[in-house]
C-alpha cells in the first residue's frame, strides 16, 4: 500500500500481497468471532486452536516470522492443550 | 437496577468507547508507515555492532535484554505458581484415573496416531533445538525453540503412556533445568557487571562472520538459556496438568472424583 515492491529474492506483486493480507485479516476476524460464539467448551477450544493457526499465518504475511513461530507453538498447540486438560479434569469432577 | 437502566448505561458507555476508538484510529500512521526513529536506527547498526543477522533476537537479547530478563522471570514465576497451586493437597493422593463414564465408548489411541506422534518426536526435537540455537542467524529464538522442545514431550505422551512421559521428564530434573535456564540468563548479565560493564553488556567475542552460528557473543548464549528455561517451564506446566487429570484424586469421594 506504500507503493514499494516487497524486496525478496523472488518478486511478489504488491497487489497480490495486499489481497493476501486483506483475506487473512477477514479470516482472523471471522475466526475470533467464531471462538466467541461457539458455546460448547471442547469445540470452542478446537476453534481457538484453528484461530491460532490463522493468526500465525497472518503474522507471516505481515513479515513477522518470529512472532509466527511463537503464535504457532503457544496459540495453536500449548494453550489448547492446557485448556483441554483442564476441561477433562473439571468434567470428571462434575460426574 | 432495572434492565432498562442497564441498557442505557451500556449505550452511553458503548457510544463513548466507539467515539474514542475512532478518534484513536484517525491518529494512527498510514498502513506500513512506521514513524519512529528507533527501527531504522537499529537496522542500520545492528549487524555491524553484534554480528547477528537475526535482528529480532539481537534486540531481544542485547539492546533490550533487560526487558527480556523480566519476561523470562514472568514465565518462571508462572510455572512455579502452577506447580504450587496444583501440588498434592492434604486429602489427595495419587491414584490412576478410573473410567467414570464406563458406558461411553472411548476408542483406544489408534496405532496411526501413535506412529505419527512417535515419528514426529525426533524431527520436533531437532527443529526445536535448531530454533533455540540459531537465534543469532535467523528469526528463531530461545522462546520458540523451547516451546517446540516441550511439545516433543507432549508427543511422547500422545504416542505412548503417561508414565513414559513422566519417566522422560522427571519433575526434579525439569525443576533444575528451568532454574539453570532462568539463572543462566541473569548470571550472564551479572558477570558483565562483575567485569565493570553495564548489566547484560555483550562482552563475548562477536566472531568474524555476520550470521554465523558462532557469532554474536552473548546473544547466542542467552538464547540457549532461554530455550532450556522455556522448554522446562512448559514441560512442568503440562506435566502438572496431566498429573491433575490422570492421577490425583481425593480420599473422601467413593470412586474418586
Amino acid at each position: 500500500m506504500n507503493g514499494l515492491a516487497v524486496q525478496t529474492p523472488y518478486t511478489v506483486p504488491v497487489g497480490m500481497m495486499d489481497a493476501l493480507q486483506i483475506t487473512l485479516l477477514v479470516l482472523v476476524a471471522a475466526g475470533a468471532t467464531a471462538v466467541v460464539l461457539i458455546r460448547a467448551p471442547v469445540r470452542q477450544v478446537l476453534m481457538l486452536s484453528t484461530y491460532g493457526v490463522l493468526l500465525a499465518v497472518l503474522f507471516l504475511a505481515f513479515q513477522a516470522p518470529d512472532v509466527t513461530l511463537s503464535e504457532l507453538t503457544v496459540g495453536a498447540v500449548l494453550l489448547p492443550a492446557v485448556l483441554l486438560l483442564t476441561l477433562a479434569k473439571v468434567r470428571k469432577k462434575e460426574q | 437496577m432495572t434492565p432498562r437502566q442497564r441498557r442505557w448505561i451500556f449505550l452511553v458507555a458503548g457510544a463513548g468507547l466507539v467515539a474514542f476508538y475512532l478518534w484513536g484510529l484517525l491518529g494512527l500512521p498510514g498502513f506500513g508507515r512506521y514513524p519512529g526513529p528507533y527501527g531504522p536506527a537499529i537496522l542500520r547498526v545492528v549487524v555491524a555492532q553484534t554480528n547477528a543477522t537475526g535482528v529480532v533476537s539481537a534486540i531481544n537479547f542485547d539492546y533490550r535484554g533487560f526487558d527480556t530478563v523480566g519476561e523470562e522471570f514472568i514465565l518462571f514465576v508462572a510455572a512455579a505458581g502452577v506447580a504450587t497451586v496444583l501440588r498434592r493437597l492434604r486429602g489427595e493422593r495419587d491414584r490412576p484415573a478410573v473410567d467414570e463414564a464406563a458406558d461411553r465408548d472411548v476408542p483406544d489411541t489408534s496405532s496411526a496416531v501413535r506412529m505419527v506422534a512417535l515419528l514426529s518426536v525426533g524431527p520436533v526435537v531437532l527443529a526445536g533445538w535448531w530454533l533455540a540455537s540459531h537465534a543469532q542467524t535467523n528469526p528463531s529464538g530461545g522462546f520458540q525453540g523451547g516451546v517446540m522442545l516441550a511439545t516433543a514431550f507432549v508427543l511422547i505422551y500422545l504416542s505412548g503412556e503417561f508414565l513414559v512421559f513422566k519417566r522422560f521428564s522427571p519433575v526434579d530434573l525439569t525443576d533444575v533445568v528451568e532454574a539453570v535456564g532462568a539463572a543462566g540468563f541473569a548470571a550472564i548479565g551479572v558477570s558483565a557487571v562483575a567485569m565493570g560493564l553495564p548489566y547484560l553488556k555483550n562482552y563475548l567475542p562477536l566472531g568474524q562472520v555476520p550470521g554465523a552460528v558462532s557469532s554474536s557473543g552473548t546473544i547466542a548464549l542467552i538464547s540457549f538459556f532461554v530455550g532450556i528455561e522455556v522448554a522446562a517451564a512448559f514441560i512442568l506446566i503440562v506435566g502438572e496438568l496431566l498429573d491433575q487429570t490422570l492421577l490425583i484424586r481425593r480420599y473422601s469421594s467413593g470412586r474418586g472424583g
